[in-house]
């Protein structure tokens, strides 16, 4: 059985179909990339997995461990182990991202049935996953992602993934807005949460982070619907003849 | 009318028992319905007061007799009968549950995720035979209680019941009741004066700086919070306390109109901070049932470079209708008033703050921080006035206020007049709605819906919470989170 199973998902946003019947499968141990041009549908897969509002699956089905996703509430699929590292993190003031993070993983880990971690172990906890990603405890301090750079943003995605040990990681245009150093570390904090209990989805518009985080697949997505598979050879293709090709096919 | 005649026998006679030994138990609690200068009386006699005491509050009916209840605020409520209610002790004995088994389950639902204890959980409720005196959450009452007055008495400090204070104390009383809140200042503190029934009194001498956090909970005789309290604390110069008033638990109680006073008193260079955290029960959800919160608040910086800290978590009550406030007459003296006000359902809520600037370099900072939920509407009121005398006069407010759904409102009404060119006055004010994106992006990260709007009004009131008692900080971010149970979805 695949860790996660898409089939033939249909969605629809404000009314626009938006995904076409898409299929993927992605087993333990395994990352895959989906690449394709703006409007194909990246974004919108990222939040039908995740169950948000306003994206609505009108056919298909997406299975995660066997089971349907589709009757659980965004919270009840992240406390199962779905992670999604947003393309634009949320603000939140007020907030220290300490607070957001020990919120998140107790609220996780209850669900697993284990102790949630009191405040003094946590900082800890958080203190040691921080380290890899060189983020520091004043930023640790800071409230979530407010007045935080691009790549500090995107550094901390990785460290809430990290922390919360996530079974199937979906990250959405990590590398946008990462200059080349940025995208080294979040590459590296990815690379380090490679497991053969996890699986990862990697979306994104270039071939320059699958350099850093070498997929085992890459599918190209087009018009709501997966195009093209293959493996990293394929990202490289693809950097060479850029996307007319396959909008083409799709048509 | 047979009623009244009735009545006034009845009061008559009571009065007539404690000539012969007040002293004893007094176990018919019961006064008639209604106000007249009978009840005043014996409200007088039951407490043991002294004639000019009676006087004053004699003073107070009177004129009461001739004003006329507001009608310039926000929230409209129904006409109060002011003869229909009991001013003094009214007969609880009938009403009161048992055992815990026969309160509404809900309430102890809430007392549960505050993580109260069992025992003071029946305080709260009022259970049949619970011991008279709150429990703080972590220690045993009565001893801390003992304990903590005892250590109190070492250094001077005087804190009891208003009552025992106009028995022991009666200089302390005469010189500073009614001192900031003069008996004639407004409809709902007029009638106060007249029937109030307890409350604290606090006073701290020359230099001492109070070595802990005042609380009711800890006054003895603390059990029921009254319908008509009086608080008044004196900091004498030099002197710091730190004053809190209230609690997390919704607490039940029969009365719907409360009109508390209270009176701060700062002389030079002695600091007062006041913190209420007030959490009566709102209503049902069309806010049927609820409390009327109407109270005056209002402090005098008397002294030179004194201060005085409101800091308000406001959760309660169907209607909360109050402005805490700051007359800063001495030179170099502060102001601060730190809020949060929530409302959900049918909640109403008109509040803020009045800093008045008399003195020298007198300078007021007002952070407000309103939410409002379900059909919920509030009001932040409040007024910045510089005197002519009150030269190089700083004030600083800020307004934020946070909307959860699309059927509650929010409104800002600063009022700012100034009389003096060297004055500085600023005013920010902000509207805000919880966003969508940020409840996705917490339940992205495993947190339910309620858990994430607590977490993110948590964050928008920092700056008002990070001003209270330490200890009361953590039982005030979780009263945010269940005050607004419900409010998203």
């Amino acid at each position: 059985m695949a860790l996660l199973e898409i089939r033939n998902l249909h969605a629809t946003v404000d009314g626009k179909q938006i995904l076409n019947g898409l299929d993927l499968k992605i087993d333990t141990g395994e990352v895959h990339a989906i690449m394709g041009p703006n409007g194909s549908g990246k974004s919108t897969l990222s939040y039908v997995l995740t169950g948000r509002d306003g994206y609505e699956l009108t056919d298909g089905d997406i299975l995660f461990d066997g089971v349907s996703l589709l009757e659980m509430e965004p919270d009840e699929r992240a406390r199962e182990g779905v992670f999604l590292a947003f393309q634009y993190p949320v603000e939140i003031p007020g907030v220290t991202n300490m607070t957001f993070l020990r919120t998140a993983v107790n609220a996780v880990r209850e669900h697993r049935g284990e102790m949630p971690f009191d405040p003094m172990d946590f900082v800890k906890y958080a203190r040691e996953k921080a380290t890899d990603l060189n983020v520091s405890d004043d930023m640790l301090r800071r409230p979530v992602n407010t007045g935080f750079s691009g790549g500090e943003k995107k550094r901390m995605e990785i460290l809430q993934m990290a922390a919360l040990e996530p079974r199937v990681a979906i990250l959405d245009e990590t590398d946008s807005g990462l200059d080349i150093d940025a995208l080294k570390v979040v590459a590296d904090g990815v690379n380090a949460m490679r497991s053969d209990e996890r699986g990862m989805l990697v979306i994104t518009h270039y071939q320059r982070l699958l350099d850093y985080i070498v997929p085992d697949h890459v599918h190209v997505l087009a018009n709501g619907r997966i195009v093209k598979s293959g493996d990293k050879a394929l990202a490289l293709e693809l950097e060479k003849k850029g996307y007319a090709e396959f909008l083409e096919q799709a048509a | 009318m047979a009623a009244t005649t009735e009545a006034v026998d009845q009061v008559r006679s009571i009065g007539e028992q404690y000539k012969y030994g007040f002293v004893t138990d007094i176990d018919v609690d019961l006064a008639p319905k209604g106000l007249n200068e009978d009840i005043v009386r014996l409200i007088s006699k039951k407490k043991e007061e002294p004639e000019w005491m009676l006087e004053w509050r004699l003073k107070a009916y009177r004129h009461w007799l001739t004003m006329e209840e507001p009608t310039w605020q926000k929230p409209q409520y129904p006409d109060i009968d002011y003869q229909d209610s009991y001013y003094y002790a009214a007969p609880t004995t009938t009403e009161k549950p048992k055992s815990l088994d026969e309160v509404d389950p809900k309430l102890l639902e809430t007392y549960e995720k505050l993580g109260i204890p069992l025992r003071e959980q029946e305080v709260l409720a009022g259970v049949e035979g619970a011991p008279a005196v709150a429990v703080d959450a972590v220690f045993d009452s009565v001893s801390v209680a003992t304990t903590y007055k005892a250590k109190l008495e070492e250094q001077g400090i005087i804190f009891c019941s208003i009552s025992e204070a106009v028995r022991d104390h009666p200089e302390l009383v005469q010189k500073y009741l009614g001192s900031v809140v003069p008996y004639s200042d407004n409809f709902f503190a007029t009638l106060n004066c007249a029937v109030f029934t307890d409350g604290s009194f606090v006073y701290i001498p020359k230099g001492v700086r109070c070595p802990m956090e005042l609380s009711t909970y800890f006054r003895i005789n603390a059990e029921n919070t009254g319908q008509f309290e009086r608080t008044l604390i004196i900091a004498d110069e030099g002197s710091y306390v730190s004053y809190l008033e209230g609690c997390t638990a919704p607490q039940r109680d029969e009365h719907q109109l409360h009109a508390a006073v209270v009176e701060l008193v700062a002389l030079d260079d002695a600091e007062i901070k006041y913190s209420t955290v007030q959490n009566w029960y709102p209503g049902d959800e069309d806010g049927k049932g609820g409390i009327y919160n109407f109270v005056t608040k209002r402090a005098a910086c008397r002294g030179h470079n004194s201060k005085v800290s409101w800091t308000q978590v406001e959760t309660g009550s169907a209607i909360t209708w109050k402005y805490p406030s700051c007359i800063l007459q001495g030179d170099n003296s502060v102001g601060e008033f730190y809020s949060v006000a929530i409302t959900n359902n049918a909640q109403l809520a008109d509040t803020g703050t009045k800093m008045i600037h008399i003195g020298k370099n007198t300078r007021s900072r007002i952070i407000s921080k309103g939410i409002s939920a379900g059909k919920a509407d509030q009001t932040y009121r409040g007024l910045v006035r510089v005197q002519r005398g009150a030269k190089g006069a700083r004030n600083y407010t800020q307004c934020d206020s946070l909307l959860i759904g699309d059927k509650c409102g929010a409104h800002t009404i600063p009022y700012i007049e100034s009389q003096n060119p060297s004055a500085q006055v600023e005013h920010e004010a902000t509207t805000s709605r919880i966003g969508e994106d940020q409840l996705f992006y917490c339940r992205q990260r495993g947190m339910d819906e309620e858990e994430a709007v607590a977490l993110i009004v948590n964050g928008f009131c920092k700056e008002v919470l990070q001003t209270l008692p330490m200890e009361f900080v953590v039982e005030a971010q979780k009263l945010l989170g269940i005050s607004l149970e419900g409010s998203v979805g």
